[in-house]
C-alpha cells in the first residue's frame, strides 16, 4: 500500500493539456522558436536570398554590417546574411540525416537487444556500441575522409554512426524497464511474441525519450558538422557552410571580426535553441524530472 | 505532561490541503498507532514532527516534542533534535540505507553528529546498538555493508540508527509493510521491546490495523487529512463511533459471500514440477551454481475451485506461477491445464492458454498507459484464433466492462482516469474476455486499501458464482487468502510443505513452517 | 575485487583486438591501390612498388595484420610515407602537447564543473542554480573553436595577454609552455565543464532524493551534511562515466582546436596526415587515439569499483 507517486502518473495526459503544458514552458518556446527561425531561414534560402552567394563582388569585400548587407560581407564581397542562410541548409541536412541514421540502426537494435536480454545477441549489440564509442567522432570522421574524401555525405555517416549506439543504448535501457512492467507480461500472457510486444507496447513508451535524445543529438551534430567543415572535411566548397566560413575567416579576423562573429552566432543560437527544446520537451512528458537538468 | 502533543495540526503544500485540525498526543512509554489509508495524511503527520517536509509545506497549530515547539524552532534546532530525541524508522528498509557505507559506520554517524566522541568510541556504542537490535558483532561485523543484508536485517540496522542515542520518542511509518510476515512479526517485537526497555514514547503509522491493534496502547485513525477517531486500543474497537473507521473495520475482516459449487474433476495438474535458475559464477572460471526455485511440486485445483497459494518471498510461488502461465519452461514435470500440456515441445500451447488468465498486482503498472481501454482490454483476443471483430468486439467489451462493474462508455477512457480500484477492476475485464476456466490472482488485491480490497474481493466472489471460475490466488496476505479460498497450499523454498481445506490449515496447522506464519500473522480484534 | 578487475581486463584485451581489426579492415577496403591512392595517379611505377613492398601490401592479409599488430607491440608504429621517419617518433613528440593540452583541459573542467554542479543543486532553483544552469546552457551550445577565436581576438590580439598560438616546446621553460596551451585548454574545457557541471548537478539531485538522505536527515544531519558525506559520492558514478568520455573527447577534439592555435599536436598531425593521406600515420595513430579511449574507460570503470562497494565484493 504505498501513496500514489510520481512515477506511477501516465507520462503524457490527453493531448490537449500536453500542448497547454507546452505553450505554458518557457525554454520550450524559446527553444522552438529559435530552431524554428533557422529551419524557415534553410528552406526560404532555396527561394530566396538577399544576394547571390556565388556572386563575387570584390568592390564590396570586407564591409562590416551596414543596411545593404545587414551582417556585412566577406573577402569576396558576397554577403554574409545570405551565406548564413544557405549555410544553415547543410549544417541542418547533415546532422538531421545524422539523427536518422542513429534512430534507424540504433533504435531497432536496442529493441532487440533488450527483448533478448542477457543473450549473446545482447552481448554483441551492446559490445558493438561500446566499440563504436571507443572512436570519438571526430576520429570515424577522419578515418572516412581518409579513405573516401572529404564530403558532406561523409560527415554525415561519421556523425550517423556515432550515433547509433547512442539511441541502441538509450532504446535498450528505456526498454529494459518496460519489459519489467505487468502490461509486457499480460501481453505474454496474451501469446503476444518478443517482436509484437517491442513494436505495440516499448516502442510507444520510449518515444519520448527518443524525441528528447533527439533534439540533443540534433544539436551535437550541428556542432560536429561545423568542426568538420572549419577543418575542411565537411561539405566542399563552392557550397557555404558555417564552419568554413568560420575557417576562412580566421586570418582576417584581426581586421574584420564579424566574418567569425555571425557563423559563430548562427550556430551557438541553433544549437541552443535545440538544447531548450530538449530541456523544454523533457520537462513536458516527464514531470518528475522537472528542473533536473 | 505528554512527550508529544499534536495540537489543531493544519497542513498544506503548495495550495493542496494534506491535514486539517489533527490533533494526537504520545506519552512516554506509550505507543500510539495511527492508522489510515493512502492519501489520509498519516505519514505526513509523522513527517511534520520530523520536520522533514517537501518543499512548499506550510504547517500551522502547534506540535510539541518534550517542551519543544517544533513549528518555531531554526533548522539547526532541528537538527539538534533530529536522530537525538527522536528517531525515525522508514517503510522501504531497501533504500533506506546508504549503499556505499558500511553498517557500523552508518549507525555511528548518529552518535558522531551529535556528541562530540571519538570515533572509536562511536564504532563502540553503534556496537552495542546493534547489539541491542539483534545484529551480535560476530555474525554481523559493523564493516558489512548494507547489500549484504536482507530486508528485515536492513531494517534492523535502521533501527539501530533511531535508538542510538535513546531517543525519547520513536517515529515508525510503516516498518513493516515491505516484509514478510514472520519478519514482520520479528521487527515488531523487536520494536515493543526497545520501547518498553526505554521507555521511549513511539508513534507507529500503519495501513493495517491488525498490525497496530496488536501492539498500540493508543490508536487514532485518520481520513483525508483529518483524524475521526482516537482511543484507547484494544477498548476502541468494541466502540467505534464513526461510520468511516466501523466501515474500515469491517472491510478488513470481509468475508466475500460465495456459492461455491466444486465439481470433482482437476482443471489444472500439477505434477513434479521443478524449475532452477543459473546462479552466476562464484570465481572467473568456475562453474556456474545452479539454485532451484521450484523443487518438485504437485497439485491439483478442481474445477470451480478457489485454491490458494501462500508464502512468503523467495519461496518460489512467482516461478511457479509463470510456469503455470506457460511463460517459463519447466525442467521437469508436467502442467495440464483441463487435460492438456501448457508447453507443447519448447512453445507454449495457445489452446491452453487461452482458458487461463491472470490479474497483477500493480494497478498502475499493469496498463500501457498509451492505450484506450477498449484496446487493454482486447489483449488476449490475440490468443483466438478468429478475433471478433466489429460489433462482436464492441458487444465483448462492453460486457466484460459491465461485468465488473464499470460502464460501457469506460472503455473510451485512458488507464489514468481511473483510480487504483478501477483499474483492478479493468484488469479483471481483461482477464474475462475470452471467457477463461481459471484465473491467476496474482497477489491481486494487495496493493488495494482495505475498503477497495473487499469490494474487488466480492467482485470475484461474485464472478466465480457467474461464470463458474476458478481461481489460483497467489498471496503472501493470510487474512486475504483465508476469505476467499477453499483450498490453500502453503509453499516454503520451492515445496509444498502442507496442504488442505483452507479453514482446516488455519485452524489446525500441522507443519511448524504454517504454524510459524499464522502466529507471524497479526490479528484483528473482533467487531463488537 | 580481483575478479572485477580481471574481466575488465578481458573485455579491454577484447575491444582492442576487435577495434584493430576494424581500423586495419577500414584501410583495407580502400578502393583502389593503397599505394596509387598515397602518390596519386601519376607516380612512378618502381616508386609504387617500392611503397607497396614498404607498406607490406605483398603478403597475405593475415600476415599483413598480424605484422601491423606486432610492430605496434613492440613499439614499431611503421615509417611516415611523408616524413619518412618513424611513427612513433613522431607520435612520441607530437603527443607531449596534446596529451598535457588533455589534462590540463580536464583539469580546468573538472575544477570548475564540481564546485558549480554542486553549488547549483544544494541550492536548486534559487538564482544561484538559475545562473548556473544558463551559463552552461551556452557553454554547451558554444561550438568550442569559435569560442577559441573570440579568446584569441580579445586576449591576444587586444589584449596581448597570451600569444595568438604556436608552441615554444617545453625546453623553453615549463611555464612559457604551459602559457601557451591556456588559451586552447580553456577553449576546450569550457563545454566539458558546462556537461560536467549538469551532469553533477543533476545526479547530485538525483541522489538527493533517495531515501537514504532523508534517513540521514533524520539522524540529524543538516542539509549540507547529507549532501556532503551521504549524496556526494553516490552521485559520482555518471560523472566519472562523463569524465571518461570526455578525456578521449579532450584528446581528439584537440584536432580542432590545436588548428586554430597552430599547436603541433597530435591532431594537427592526424589532420597533416590525412591531406597528405599519409595512410601509416592515420592508422596508427587512430589506433593509439581508440587504445586511450579504452584505457581510461577501463580506469573508469575500476575507480566505480572503488566508488561503491556493490561492484568490489563481486556483484
Amino acid at each position: 500500500m504505498t501513496d500514489l507517486r510520481a512515477d506511477h502518473l501516465p507520462p503524457s495526459g490527453a493531448p490537449v493539456r500536453l500542448w497547454g503544458r507546452a505553450l505554458k514552458s518557457r525554454s520550450l518556446v524559446l527553444g522552438a522558436a529559435l530552431t524554428l527561425i533557422f529551419v524557415l531561414a534553410a528552406l526560404v534560402s532555396f527561394l530566396w536570398t538577399p544576394f547571390d552567394v556565388t556572386g563575387i563582388d570584390i568592390a564590396n569585400k570586407i564591409k562590416g554590417p551596414s543596411a545593404r548587407n545587414p551582417l556585412g560581407t566577406d573577402h569576396f564581397g558576397r554577403d554574409i546574411l545570405s551565406m548564413i542562410m544557405v549555410g544553415a541548409r547543410v549544417s541542418i541536412a547533415v546532422a538531421f540525416v545524422a539523427v536518422g541514421i542513429g534512430m534507424a540502426f540504433g533504435v531497432p537494435l536496442g529493441l532487440w537487444a533488450a527483448a533478448r536480454k542477457g543473450s549473446l545477441l545482447d552481448e554483441v549489440i551492446m559490445r558493438g556500441n561500446d566499440l563504436v564509442f571507443a572512436f570519438p567522432s571526430l576520429v570515424i570522421a577522419i578515418l572516412i575522409t581518409a579513405i573516401f574524401g572529404p564530403s558532406a555525405v561523409n560527415a554525415i555517416v561519421a556523425i550517423g554512426i556515432f550515433n547509433i549506439p547512442v539511441f541502441a543504448r538509450l532504446t535498450r535501457s528505456g526498454a529494459l524497464t518496460l519489459w519489467q512492467k505487468d502490461y509486457v507480461l499480460a501481453a505474454r500472457v496474451a501469446g503476444k511474441g518478443a517482436a509484437r510486444i517491442s513494436v505495440e507496447h516499448i516502442l510507444p513508451n520510449v518515444t519520448n525519450l527518443l524525441i528528447v535524445q533527439g533534439t540533443i543529438q540534433f544539436s551535437l551534430g550541428i556542432l560536429a558538422e561545423a568542426g568538420l567543415s572549419y577543418v575542411g572535411l565537411g561539405a566542399q566548397p563552392p557550397t557555404p557552410s558555417w564552419g568554413r566560413m568560420l575557417a576562412e575567416s580566421q586570418t582576417m579576423i584581426s581586421f574584420a571580426p564579424h566574418m567569425a562573429l555571425f557563423p559563430g552566432l548562427a550556430i551557438l543560437l541553433t544549437v541552443l535553441g535545440l538544447n531548450l527544446m530538449g530541456d523544454g520537451l523533457r520537462d513536458l512528458f516527464d514531470p518528475k524530472l522537472r528542473g533536473r537538468s | 505532561m505528554s512527550l508529544l502533543r499534536i495540537e489543531k495540526l493544519d497542513l498544506d503544500i503548495g495550495k493542496r490541503p494534506i491535514l486539517r485540525d489533527v490533533s494526537l498526543s504520545v506519552d512516554p512509554g506509550q505507543i500510539v498507532g495511527v492508522i489510515g489509508e493512502s492519501g489520509s495524511g498519516k505519514s505526513m503527520t509523522a513527517f511534520t514532527v520530523m520536520q522533514l517536509l517537501p518543499e512548499g509545506a506550510v504547517a500551522r497549530g502547534s506540535v510539541t516534542l518534550d517542551g519543544h515547539d517544533i513549528l518555531t524552532l531554526s533548522e539547526p534546532e532541528l537538527c539538534a533534535l533530529r536522530g537525538n530525541k527522536v528517531g525515525m524508522v522508514f517503510q522501504e528498509p531497501m533504500t533506506a540505507l546508504n549503499p556505499i557505507r558500511s553498517i557500523g559506520d552508518q549507525v555511528a554517524e548518529t552518535i558522531l553528529i551529535h556528541e562530540r566522541v571519538s570515533k572509536t568510541e562511536a564504532l563502540n556504542r553503534a556496537r552495542e546498538a546493534l547489539a541491542r537490535v539483534e545484529l551480535p558483532e560476530d555474525r554481523f561485523p559493523l564493516t558489512r555493508y548494507p547489500h549484504e543484508l536482507s530486508g528485515g536485517q536492513r531494517q534492523r540496522v535502521v533501527i539501530a540508527m533511531a535508538i542510538a542515542l535513546r531517543p525519547k520518542l520513536l517515529i515508525a511509518d510503516e516498518p513493516t509493510t515491505a516484509l514478510d510476515v514472520t519478519t514482520q512479526a520479528q521487527i515488531l517485537k523487536l520494536l515493543e521491546r526497545l520501547v518498553r526497555e526505554d521507555g521511549m514514547g513511539m508513534l507507529m503509522i500503519s495501513h493495517d490495523l491488525a498490525v497496530v491493534s496488536d501492539l498500540a496502547d493508543e490508536i487514532v485513525i485518520m481520513r483525508s487529512g483529518e483524524v475521526v477517531e482516537r482511543g484507547p486500543c484494544p477498548v476502541i474497537f468494541s466502540a467505534l463511533q464513526h461510520p468511516y473507521s466501523i466501515s474500515l473495520l469491517a472491510a478488513s475482516t470481509h468475508a466475500p459471500d460465495r456459492s461455491v459449487q466444486v465439481e470433482d474433476t482437476p482443471l489444472l495438474r500439477v505434477s513434479e514440477v521443478r524449475r532452477s535458475y543459473r546462479t552466476p559464477r562464484k570465481t572467473l572460471f568456475g562453474k556456474p551454481g545452479a539454485f532451484e526455485a521450484v523443487k518438485g511440486v504437485s497439485f491439483d485445483l478442481k474445477k470451480g475451485e478457489s485454491l490458494g497459494l501462500v508464502g512468503e518471498s523467495g519461496c518460489g510461488k512467482s516461478t511457479l506461477t509463470r510456469a503455470i502461465l506457460g511463460l517459463e519452461e519447466v525442467q521437469g514435470g508436467e502442467i495440464l491445464l483441463a487435460g492438456e500440456p501448457v508447453f507443447t515441445g519448447h512453445s507454449p500451447n495457445r489452446d491452453v492458454r487461452r482458458k487461463m488468465q491472470v490479474v497483477f498486482q500493480d494497478p498502475y503498472g499493469s496498463f500501457n498507459p498509451r492505450h484506450r481501454v477498449d484496446r487493454l482490454v482486447c489483449e488476449p483476443f490475440h490468443l483466438l484464433d478468429t478475433p471478433p471483430t466489429g460489433k462482436a468486439r464492441d458487444r465483448a467489451i462492453e460486457e466484460a466492462l459491465t461485468s465488473v462493474g464499470l460502464t460501457a462508455a469506460d472503455r473510451y477512457k485512458y488507464i489514468h482516469e481511473f483510480s487504483g480500484g478501477q483499474r483492478q477492476r479493468i484488469a479483471i475485464a481483461r482477464a474475462l474476455i475470452i471467457k477463461p476456466e481459471l484465473i491467476l490472482l496474482d497477489e491481486a488485491v494487495s496493493a488495494l486499501d482495505v475498503q477497495v480490497r473487499a469490494q474487488i474481493l466480492d467482485l470475484l466472489a461474485d464472478l466465480s458464482d457467474q461464470f463458474g471460475l476458478s481461481y489460483l490466488f497467489i498471496s503472501h496476505d493470510l487474512s486475504v487468502v483465508r476469505v476467499i479460498t477453499d483450498r490453500c497450499l502453503v509453499m516454503k523454498a520451492g515445496e509444498i510443505v502442507e496442504q488442505g481445506p483452507t479453514e482446516q490449515v488455519f485452524s489446525n496447522p500441522q507443519h511448524p513452517y504454517t504454524r510459524e506464519l499464522i502466529a507471524a500473522a497479526p490479528d484483528l480484534p473482533e467487531l463488537a | 575485487m580481483l575478479r572485477y578487475t580481471l574481466t575488465r581486463l578481458l573485455s579491454l584485451a577484447v575491444s582492442l583486438a576487435v577495434a584493430s581489426v576494424v581500423i586495419f579492415m577500414a584501410v583495407e577496403i580502400l578502393p583502389g591501390d593503397p599505394a596509387t591512392l598515397m602518390l596519386g595517379v601519376n607516380a612512378q611505377e618502381d616508386t609504387l612498388a617500392a611503397l607497396r613492398e614498404q607498406l607490406g601490401l605483398n603478403g597475405s592479409l593475415w600476415s599483413r595484420y598480424l605484422s601491423w599488430v606486432g610492430g605496434m607491440l613492440t613499439g614499431d608504429f611503421g615509417t611516415s610515407y611523408t616524413y619518412r621517419t618513424p611513427v612513433a617518433e613522431m607520435v612520441g613528440e607530437r603527443l607531449w602537447i596534446s596529451l598535457p593540452l588533455a589534462i590540463y583541459a580536464l583539469t580546468l573542467s573538472t575544477l570548475i564543473a564540481f564546485p558549480a554542479g554542486i553549488w547549483a543543486a544544494s541550492k536548486r532553483g534559487s538564482a544561484a542554480d538559475v545562473g548556473v544552469m544558463g551559463v552552461t546552457q551556452l557553454g554547451v551550445a558554444i561550438p568550442n573553436f569559435w569560442f577559441a577565436m573570440l579568446m584569441v581576438v580579445v586576449f591576444a590580439i587586444n589584449l596581448r595577454w597570451f600569444s595568438a598560438g604556436g608552441f615554444p616546446g617545453w625546453d623553453k621553460g615549463f611555464w612559457l609552455s604551459m602559457k601557451s596551451l591556456t588559451l586552447p585548454a580553456i577553449a576546450l574545457a569550457l563545454p566539458q565543464a558546462s556537461i560536467l557541471a549538469r551532469v553533477m548537478r543533476s545526479s547530485l539531485l538525483d541522489t538527493l532524493s533517495e531515501d537514504f538522505v532523508r534517513t540521514a536527515r533524520a539522524k540529524g544531519l543538516s542539509k549540507r551534511q547529507a549532501l556532503w558525506r551521504h549524496a556526494l559520492r553516490n552521485a559520482l558514478i555518471p560523472v566519472l562515466t562523463i569524465i571518461g568520455l570526455q578525456f578521449s573527447f579532450l584528446l581528439a577534439g584537440g584536432i580542432i582546436i590545436e588548428n586554430v592555435f597552430y599547436l603541433p599536436g597530435l591532431g594537427r598531425m592526424i589532420f597533416q596526415a590525412v591531406s597528405a593521406r599519409d595512410l601509416i600515420v592515420v592508422e596508427s595513430v587512430v589506433m593509439l587515439l581508440v587504445f586511450a579511449v579504452i584505457a581510461v574507460n577501463f580506469l573508469v570503470e575500476i575507480s566505480y569499483a572503488l566508488v561503491d562497494p556493490r561492484l568490489r565484493h563481486g556483484r
